[in-house]
């Protein structure tokens, strides 16, 4: 098999993908974060502040997983077939809360009245919370697996065989995450007394995601112990997970010292950390199969053409930069605090 | 009934519905440059305020458009698993192109143009309205490119066999630049500008009605006319060249288009008929011998009809195809017309003057929008049974492990959903319109900063 630089393509597209989706959880995750706590606000100048926080930037977030998507398609296009089928209802329902979330921000301040607005604020929490529990639902059956066949077409009994513990458990786990995410956010782009709310949630979300990550590590280690192969043949990589716990435990440190810049860094770190241990746990395997082993995909089974994966590292070497240069710009456009005047920003 | 029906019924109501807004946004975007551009260069306030205006109608166009755009992207995994398997190198390469080189610059930019009035130079804005634009016409280049390989497949090879086989890349210039990518594009280009130009002239002309706004509506019209009057006329070669295209690659189709059955005869061009399938009769108004004279400038030249393929191999639904492009042709003609039409008033120095000219023009927003969606409908209908022409058919192309319960219960939720959106969607533009561009002057510096962040609307 071809490399590059010693690593074959199926891993660098591995590589690639897995970037791209720690990217999108970052990025868009502090807008659900921000999302999850809108309807915990009570007064009207808080929840207008609160989407000014988010407003121009949200869209350009988004796109992370348009590419994410895009790139999942053409690198590992018996993965996407597979996953997408095989979860249809809660991708479907995915789907429609992410046109919930997008209207959501968009209508909410078209109409003054109060029931209008209520409608959309009620929406776009719900959207943002039921966002971040459907994306660890995912993840947490793709960790879990699922009975495929030898053409890696699921073969399980669909919609309640997702609501597994586990999944529940990885799904409450990403909203609370994206909770402490958000709220640190906020923190970045409010002042006054908002700010001190926000504060006061950014605890609560801390304590929230510590115990519900603790339950969901304590229970995946005890039920699904094919997670547990690649560390158990490599012990030296059980210093991520020790990264993750000096990365969780800096949020609180740093929190309690009001820098929020620097707790909004750890927060991603934390995030991209627990995506390198899942990536980990499945490298080179996509998918598990439950039942059937030899049936799993692999990055090998799943990938496109080594012309294809080819083209498309030309594709991210081209346009990856410049991805990073416009959300640079907007970024550094609406950069800092919302004022609370009425002119925004 | 089975799933096959039920995700082609669902593809089919999510693409058509997600395709009443990007031809929008472009034909929007398009003319949005153009104000704007002109605001820099002459300073005059006017543009500005229609520049905002219609960036407000914009943003509206473009979040539905987004948010509907998104579940395409994920429905071929969903619906169409075994498709996604056989394509996903050359058709998810070309998804993913678009989100890189063209959704990432236009959502980007989006950020700037709707909230960055008094954040960035003005110039600096201009730019960001221009990278919306050109992020939504490359976002066409490689969304086209994407169905153009599945009209008429290049620079392939196939993999594997049965449920394995796949479609590879050999050759990526070939595959974008396949047989019908360009005439395709230029075509699904166009139809966006009449889109959004036919909006412009149906809003400002409703104004000059009304007796609001009556200057700068007239600018505008007279502006925007300008650019009808190019786009109809662009949009008959575009078409002509398309349907070219279609005798050389896809013969099947041409005949289910024109209702062609003689497997090796002249063919008729017909202005408008009715298909009999069984009868292999049609009923309309023809030129004889027209098509072959259009394709070959030979009344007598043989054309290959329906007749020259097996059942199988054709498309079933022939009256539906045949009537969805006629209707499409006629809509195209009478845009020529109309806006040549007005072109003459405006020459005559009468072009305000018919009130009845400027009702058609109100009305006339819904036509290029139905022509794009018949044009579609035409073109994916007229592809069957093949959903990769030639290669892969539409029943074989399913996600094997989806069960018609689910498909039926994702359907209503769609058609329930996005009825919402469509209702919200006419109310709030409806809503903007009749508001109209002169809020903009009243909120002063804060322009459309204020109106559409809507900072509160002083609570």
């Amino acid at each position: 098999m071809e490399t590059l630089f010693g690593i074959d393509y199926p891993t660098w597209w591995f590589l690639v993908v897995g970037a791209l989706f720690s990217g999108y959880a970052i990025l868009d995750g502090f807008d659900f974060g921000a999302g999850a706590w809108h309807i915990f606000f009570r007064r009207e100048s808080s929840r207008q502040t609160a989407l000014k926080a988010i407003d121009p930037t949200w869209h350009g977030n988004e796109v992370w997983l348009v590419i994410g998507g895009g790139t999942l398609f053409a690198g590992f296009p018996v993965f996407y077939g597979t996953l997408f089928s095989a979860m249809y209802t809660p991708f479907i329902l995915f789907l429609m809360f992410i046109i919930f979330r997008g209207i959501s921000i968009k209508f909410r301040n078209m109409e003054e009245m109060p029931w209008w607005r209520k409608m959309w604020d009620w929406s776009y929490s719900i959207s943002s919370i039921m966002l971040a529990f459907l994306l660890g639902v995912v993840l947490g059956n793709i960790l879990n697996g699922m009975p495929l066949d030898e053409n890696y077409e699921y073969i399980g009994e669909g919609f309640f065989e997702f609501l597994n513990p586990f999944s529940i458990l990885v799904g409450v786990s990403s909203v609370a995450l994206f909770m402490m995410h958000g709220a640190v956010y906020l923190l970045l782009k409010t002042e006054g007394q908002l700010y001190n709310r926000v504060q006061g949630f950014l605890k609560k979300g801390m304590v929230f995601f510590i115990v519900s990550y603790l339950i969901t590590t304590i229970y995946g280690l005890m039920n699904l112990n094919h997670l547990l192969l690649v560390f158990r043949e490599n012990q030296i990589l059980f210093v991520v997970p020790l990264l993750v716990f000096l990365s969780i435990a800096n949020v609180p440190r740093l929190a309690s010292k009001e820098k929020y810049g620097w707790a909004f860094i750890f927060t991603s770190i934390t995030i991209a950390l627990l995506l390198v241990i899942v990536a980990f746990e499945l490298y080179p395997r996509l998918l598990w199969s439950n039942g059937v082993e030899a049936n799993s995909i692999t990055i090998y089974n799943a990938a496109a053409s080594t012309k294809t994966l080819k083209i498309m590292m030309g594709f991210v070497a081209v346009g990856g930069p410049l991805v990073l240069m416009y959300s640079y710009f907007v970024y550094r456009t609406f950069w800092g605090r919302v004022r609370s005047d009425s002119e925004g920003y | 009934m089975d799933v096959e029906i039920l995700s082609r019924i669902q593809f089919a109501f999510t693409v058509a519905f997600h395709y009443i807004f990007p031809p929008l946004s472009i034909g929007l975007g398009l003319l949005m440059v153009v104000f704007e551009t002109q605001y820099i260069r002459t300073k005059k306030k006017e543009y500005e305020i229609l520049a905002k205006f219609w960036t407000k109608i914009f943003a509206i166009t473009f979040g539905i458009g987004v948010a509907t755009g998104i579940v395409m992207e994920f429905e071929f995994g969903t619906n169409w698993a075994t498709y996604s398997r056989y394509v996903g190198d050359i058709f998810g390469s070309a998804l993913a192109a678009e989100g890189i080189f063209a959704f990432a610059l236009e959502s980007s930019a989006l950020g700037i143009l709707l909230f960055g009035w008094n954040r960035v130079k003005p110039w600096v804005h201009l730019l960001a309205t221009w990278a919306v634009f050109l992020g939504s016409m490359f976002s066409a280049v490689w969304i086209v490119v994407a169905n153009s390989w599945q009209q008429t497949p290049a620079g392939y090879h196939i993999v594997g066999e049965g449920m394995q086989a796949r479609a590879e890349i050999v050759d990526f210039w070939a595959m974008v630049f396949n047989p019908s990518s360009v005439d395709r594009l230029t075509h699904v280009w166009i139809g966006a500008f009449l889109a959004g130009a036919f909006f412009i002239l149906s809003v400002h002309a409703y104004y000059i009605l009304k007796g609001r706004f009556v200057v700068m509506s007239k600018k505008a019209f007279k502006i925007t006319l300008v650019v009808a009057v190019i786009a109809s006329l662009m949009q008959l070669f575009t078409g002509h060249n398309s349907a070219e295209g279609v005798a050389v690659n896809q013969p099947a189709k041409l005949a289910a288009l024109e209702g062609h059955f003689d497997a090796e005869g002249p063919a008729n061009l017909y202005l408008l008929g009715w298909v009999d399938k069984e009868s292999q009769v049609v009923t309309g108004l023809k030129l004889p011998g027209g098509l072959s004279f259009m394709l070959h400038q030979d009344f007598e030249a043989p054309i290959t009809g329906l007749n020259a393929f097996p059942v199988e191999d054709r498309p079933s639904q022939v009256n539906a195809v045949f009537q969805f492009y006629h209707f499409m042709v006629a809509i195209g003609m009478f845009l020529i017309a109309l806006s040549l039409f007005a072109l003459w008033h405006w020459w005559r120095g009468t072009l305000f003057d018919h009130k009845w000219l400027l009702w058609t023009f109100v009305l006339t927003a819904i036509l290029p929008q139905l022509a794009n969606q018949f044009g579609w409908f035409a073109a994916e209908m007229g592809r069957q049974p093949w959903v990769v022409y030639g290669l892969l058919r539409t029943s074989d192309a399913l996600s094997k492990s989806v069960h018609a319960n689910q498909v039926l219960f994702s359907l209503f939720l769609f058609i329930f959903v996005y009825g919402i959106l469509f209702i919200l969607f006419i109310y709030l533009m409806n809503k903007a319109i009749q508001k109209g561009p002169s809020a903009d002057i009243d909120s002063g510096e804060g322009g459309l900063n204020r109106d559409i962040a809507d900072v509160i609307s002083k609570q």
